[in-house]
């Protein structure tokens, strides 16, 4: 059963950026595309545990901060070394202004 | 091309991509990887870190495993060390006499520690493989005091290690200041700092005299007693095996900008290799950094099947001490000029401007990952040759992503 829960406000994040989300100790990047759509994935990276939203999101790329692995935030695909796993991805939707990411 | 195919000497990083990428460039033929350890190719960048600190007992972070590499189709000669190769027959002799041929050969032999070359230098730990990280941890654990000599990378990451477990620490660096080799004053004096807070005993711009079984003599005639002794003095290529063969050698195994030895048969990449850099003149230069290790490969990788792409990849390298991460991204030695981006109370980037306004590199340094995001984008910049207005470099408020659009 879906999970729903409150990450941030829609004008929280700019465009083409992520932000962290914390939630029951877990960890979520969540993304706001350059066409304006949200995403979410985990938010640590599966190389290394680094936070991804330490990251630069170019395009529907994000590239985790410490060693340049890179992940489309979409569907979660690792996109070369040195990562091969790839991220989990969450369904987000954004309501009232409010982003929510379905933890469950 | 025959059945002999692809053979890579060196089992580090460069190898283990390149097995990876003559696969993701079409190579269907036989490669044969030729490693001098007898461990599975494993990370080297956490030696000198958590694999000190770490709680547990080691265990390599392996880049490969046999599951990967049998489904890669690869042979994994391990434990081995290449003597020579003999060009003529195309091939690779192993130290039991086993010839291995090749089509293409990858050196990707990496660089070994120098040792110090003042008496009782030889009883110095150095560190390079994992074996050296194992004896160090259980050498830090169990002393009281440790003096490192050499305030490079290694150095600076094992007295932060080496605080973190409670030894009392010294650290010897012969030159003026700490990271005198492509890091900029003001990033090295926050390093420097950090030590200091962190209550190493920094002995700067002090000469060694000699190491003995309990501690260090400096040139001054103080004595400093240590229970281990580590020394950070840099390392050199590992050249041998393309020297014997004839190759060409300058600092390193001398490439073109394509990887390509002086044979046109035989590829370099990662510490053992030199090449001219197109970003930055031409100018030849040898790169120690991990993610140069990755790049290499996949270029040479791709050059040794056919190909004749440059390696143009901005240099890139970082260095984690305590809980300051720094990174250093193109040539910022070759700037004139410096602009400072604050990005918060403890984190900032400096800029290298060469005197045509251009960027060609950036050094940062902050807490965690904070200076990550500014120091990607100066890449971005270096590799696009850009000129940005320094006003906009050095305030924060403006988005570094905007000079890479348009």
């Amino acid at each position: 059963m879906a999970q729903w829960i409150e990450a941030c406000g829609t004008g929280d994040i700019d465009r083409e950026d992520v932000m962290r989300f914390d939630h029951g100790g877990r960890t979520f990047a969540v993304y706001h595309s350059p066409e304006g759509e949200f995403f979410a994935t985990d938010g640590l990276c599966t190389h290394e545990k680094v936070h991804l939203a330490d990251g630069l999101v170019m395009d529907n790329i994000i590239e985790c901060p410490k060693h340049n692995g890179r992940f489309d935030y979409r569907t979660g695909a690792a996109k070369g070394a040195p990562v091969c796993v790839n991220l989990k991805t969450y369904a987000v939707k954004a309501e009232d202004g409010k982003v929510f990411i379905d933890v469950a | 091309m025959s059945e002999a195919g692809m053979v890579i000497v060196g089992g580090g990083m460069a190898g283990a991509r390149a097995i990876v990428s003559l696969r993701a460039n079409g190579w269907q033929g036989p490669i044969t990887l030729i490693g001098e350890e007898t461990l599975l190719p494993y990370d080297r960048p956490p030696l000198s870190k958590a694999m000190l600190t770490d709680e547990q007992e080691p265990s390599p972070v392996y880049l490969l495993d046999d599951g990967m590499i049998a489904s890669l189709g690869a042979t994994f000669i391990r434990g081995s060390r290449a003597t020579r190769i003999d060009r003529d027959a195309r091939a690779v002799v192993l130290e039991d006499g086993r010839a291995i041929s090749y089509d293409k050969l990858l050196i990707a032999t990496g660089a070994k520690p120098r040792r110090l070359a003042i008496e009782g230098g030889e009883l110095a730990y150095t560190l390079r493989d994992f074996a050296d990280g194992d004896h160090l941890r259980n050498r830090l654990r169990s002393s009281a005091t440790a003096a490192i000599v050499g305030g490079g990378f290694i150095g600076l990451e094992v007295a932060a290690s080496a605080r973190k477990l409670g030894c009392e620490v010294t650290l010897v660096e012969a030159q003026p200041r700490i990271l005198m080799r492509g890091v900029p004053e003001e990033i090295a004096r926050v390093v420097h700092q950090r030590h200091l807070e962190a209550g190493v005993t920094m002995e700067v711009g002090t000469a060694l005299k000699s190491v003995d079984t309990d501690g260090i003599l400096l040139a001054d005639g103080r004595k400093v007693k240590a229970g281990i002794v580590v020394a950070g003095i840099g390392a050199s290529p590992e050249t041998a095996l393309a020297q014997q063969a004839g190759l060409a050698i300058e600092n390193g195994i001398a490439c073109d900008e394509t990887l390509r030895t002086s044979d046109p048969d035989i590829y370099a990449s990662g510490d053992c290799c030199s090449f001219p850099h197109g970003l930055f003149g031409g100018k030849r230069i040898r790169l120690e950094a991990w993610r140069n290790a990755t790049d290499q490969a996949n270029v040479a990788t791709g050059n040794m099947l056919g190909g004749s792409k440059p390696y143009v990849a901005v240099p890139w390298f970082w260095s984690d001490q305590y809980d300051l991460s720094l990174q250093i991204a193109g040539m910022p030695s070759d700037g004139t000029a410096t602009v400072r981006r604050q990005i918060a109370e403890q984190a900032f980037v400096i800029f290298h401007l060469d005197d045509a306004g251009r960027v060609v590199g950036a050094s940062g340094i902050g807490t965690g990952n904070s200076i990550a995001r500014d120091v990607k984008m100066a890449e971005m910049l270096i590799a696009k040759k850009a000129s940005p207005s320094p006003q906009t470099l050095a305030d924060p408020s403006v988005a570094l992503k905007a000079l890479l659009k348009g």
